[in-house]
C-alpha cells in the first residue's frame, strides 16, 4: 500500500541535528517530515545516553541527553514537523535537475515521499538490531528469523524461540504465546531487565506450563530454504539440547550501522558523506548532509556543529523550495515576522 | 567494522590521565584469532579507552563508555578475574546485550586501570555488534 506524501524537505534521522534543522527550516517557511528507524526522537542522545549530562551545548551549562531532546522538541513545536518513527528510509531517487531538484523517498513501511530537498541527518548510521553470531543465520532472516514482529500471523501455530531478557523479549513472549504452538524463552540468567509486571506474567506462564524458560544461549540453527526446524540450546551447565524451532527472535539490543544511506549514489569517505562548508550540500544538488554523518576538513562530531550545519543548509534549501523568493536575514529577537512564525508575537 | 561517532570523540570525551604521580600499567589484548597486543595504559583510564587509543581491534565501544551498548565486551583471563573485581548491577544488565557471555565476561569500559592491574590479560570476541 503506498501513500505519497508531498513536502518541502524530508529529513532522514531525528537526532539532535535533524531536530534543530526543523527549526531553521521553519523560520524560512519550509515544512519538514522526519523519518527515523527508532521509536522516538533524539538519536544517540536518547538511545545511548539519555540520563548522562552534556556540558557543551552553548547556553545550557548542563543538560541530559533526554533533556536536550525534549527541549529541542519543544523548540520546534511551532513548526509542526511530522514524525515517522519505526521506519527506515530505504530508497532515495532523484527526479529533478540540478536547478530544480526533486526526490522520491521510500521507507521500509511502504511510504513514499515526494520532496524538493533531502537532508541526511543519519548520524552514526541507523540503529539496527544486533545479529547473533550464529553461522548461516542470514539465510533464515525475514523468513523464520525475525528481529521485530511485523505480522503476528507469521507466528501462528509455530514453534517459537525467543532469546533475550529485556522488554522486547518479554513483551513478545507474552504477545506471541497465545498464537504460537510452543514458545521457549532462552536467556543467559534468571534475572530480567524488563518491566516487573511482564516478568511476573512470563513466570506465571512458565508455572502454568504454557511456555518454557531455558537458561543458556542459542548457538546453532538447522533448517532448509529459509525455514527453520530446530535450534541448538547450549545450557549454562554446558549441556546441548535441540529445541523445536520454526521461528527465532533474538533480542540483543541495537547497534549503529550505516545502512541504506550507502545506496543512494552519494559520495562516501570512510562511511561519511563529504559536504562543502558553505551549504553542507553533498555531491548531489538538493541533498544535504548534517551532523555526525558528514565530513569536511576540520569536522568535529559535536551536537553544536550539527546545529550550525543545519542553519546553513536551510539557507540553501530555501533557494530550492522558493526559487522566486529573496531571502532576508532576520533575528528572532527583533523580527516580528519571525516571532509570528514562532507564535510569540 | 562501521566507523562510529566515537572514533573522533575518544580524545575529547575520554578520561585524561589525572595529575599526581600516575604510573602506567601494561595490558594485553588477545584477539579472537589469538593475536596478542600489549599496550601501556594510563592509571585511572578505563580498559576500553586504552583499547581505543591503541587501535585495538574487536572493541567497538559505540556508546563511548556510558555502559549503554555492550560493544566493549571482553573475557578477562581467569588469573585476573579476582583483581578486576565484580560487575556492577548496571553492567550485569547490559551484558544481556552481549553475545556468548561467560562467567569471566566484562564490559571493559567498566574496568578502571589500577596499578594492581599491571599485566592484565583480556580476550576480545569475534563479534561485538
Ligand atoms: C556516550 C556519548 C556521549 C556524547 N557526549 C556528547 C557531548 O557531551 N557533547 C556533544 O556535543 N556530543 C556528544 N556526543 C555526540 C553526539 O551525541 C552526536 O554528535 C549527535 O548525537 C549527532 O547527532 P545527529 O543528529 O547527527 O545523529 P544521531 O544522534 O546519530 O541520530 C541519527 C538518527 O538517524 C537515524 N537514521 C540513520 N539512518 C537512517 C535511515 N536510513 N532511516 C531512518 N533513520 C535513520 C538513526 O536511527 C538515528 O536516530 C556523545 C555521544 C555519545 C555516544
Ligand atoms: S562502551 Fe558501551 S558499554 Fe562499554
Amino acid at each position: 500500500m503506498s501513500e505519497t506524501i508531498e513536502t518541502d524537505v524530508v529529513i532522514v534521522g531525528a537526532g539532535p541535528a535533524g531536530l534543530f534543522a526543523v527549526f531553521e527550516l521553519g523560520l524560512l517557511d519550509i515544512r519538514a517530515h522526519l523519518i527515523d528507524i527508532l521509536p522516538r526522537a533524539g538519536g544517540q542522545c536518547s538511545e545511548l545516553y539519555p540520563e548522562k549530562p552534556i556540558y557543551d551545548i552553548p547556553g545550557l551549562p548542563v543538560v541530559t541527553g533526554l533533556g536536550l531532546t525534549d527541549d529541542l522538541l519543544k523548540q520546534i513545536e511551532p513548526f509542526h514537523p511530522t514524525f515517522h518513527f519505526n521506519e527506515m528510509v530505504e530508497t532515495l531517487e532523484s527526479k529533478g535537475t540540478a536547478e530544480k531538484p526533486s526526490f522520491i523517498v521510500g521507507t521500509d513501511a511502504g511510504k513514499t515521499f515526494k520532496t524538493k530537498v533531502v537532508i541526511v541527518a543519519a548520524g552514526g548510521g541507523s540503529f539496527q538490531p544486533k545479529k547473533p553470531p550464529i553461522a548461516g543465520i542470514e539465510a533464515f532472516e525475514q523468513k523464520s528469523v525475525f528481529y521485530a514482529v511485523r505480522r503476528v500471523e507469521d507466528f501462528r501455530g509455530k514453534d517459537v524461540v525467543i532469546v533475550g531478557g529485556g522488554d522486547s523479549a518479554l513483551d513478545w513472549t507474552l504477545n506471541l504465546q497465545p498464537v504460537a504452538k510452543s514458545l521457549t524463552l532462552v536467556h543467559r540468567r534468571d534475572a530480567f531487565r524488563a518491566a516487573p509486571h511482564s516478568v511476573k506474567a512470563m513466570q506465571d506462564l512458565v508455572a502454568a506450563g504454557k511456555i518454557s524458560f531455558k537458561l543458556g544461549q542459542v548457538t546453532d540453527v538447522k533448517g532448509a530454504d529459509g525455514e527453520l526446524a530446530s535450534a541448538m540450546l547450549k545450557g549454562n551447565d554446558g549441556s546441548e539440547t535441540q529445541l523445536p524451532c520454526e521461528r527465532l527472535m533474538p533480542f540483543f539490543g541495537l547497534t549503529m550501522k550505516l545502512g541504506p544511506v550507502a545506496n543512494w549514489g552519494l559520495n562516501l569517505h570512510e562511511n561519511l558523506i563529504p559536504v562543502d562548508t558553505e551549504k553542507f550540500e553533498t555531491n548531489h544538488p538538493g541533498i544535504f548532509a548534517i551532523g555526525d554523518i558528514n565530513t569536511y576538513p576540520g569536522k568535529l562530531k559535536l551536537i553544536l556543529c550539527g546545529f550550525h550545519e543545519g542553519a546553513l543548509a536551510a539557507q540553501r534549501a530555501h533557494r530550492y523550495v522558493y526559487p522566486e523568493r529573496k531571502l532576508l536575514f532576520q533575528y528572532t529577537t527583533s523580527s516580528t515576522n519571525l516571532q509570528k512564525k514562532l507564535g510569540v508575537s | 567494522m562501521v566507523k562510529t561517532s566515537l572514533d573522533d570523540q575518544r580524545t575529547r570525551y575520554g578520561a585524561e590521565p589525572g595529575g599526581g604521580a600516575p604510573t602506567k600499567a601494561k595490558i594485553t589484548f588477545i584477539d579472537s584469532r589469538g593475536q596478542a597486543r600489549t599496550v601501556e595504559a594510563e592509571i585511572g583510564s578505563t580498559v576500553m579507552e586504552t583499547a581505543r587509543r591503541n587501535d585495538i581491534p574487536e572493541i567497538a565501544a559505540e556508546c563511548g563508555g556510558a555502559c549503554a551498548c555492550a560493544t566493549c565486551h571482553v573475557y578477562v583471563d581467569p588469573a585476573w578475574v579476582e583483581k578486576t573485581g565484580a560487575r556492577s548491577p548496571m553492567e550485569e544488565d547490559m551484558l544481556d546485550f552481549a553475545f556468548d557471555v561467560q562467567p569471566n565476561s566484562r564490559l571493559c569500559c567498566q574496568i578502571t586501570v589500577k596499578a594492581e592491574l599491571d599485566g592484565l590479560v583480556v580476550r576480545t570476541p569475534a563479534q561485538q555488534g
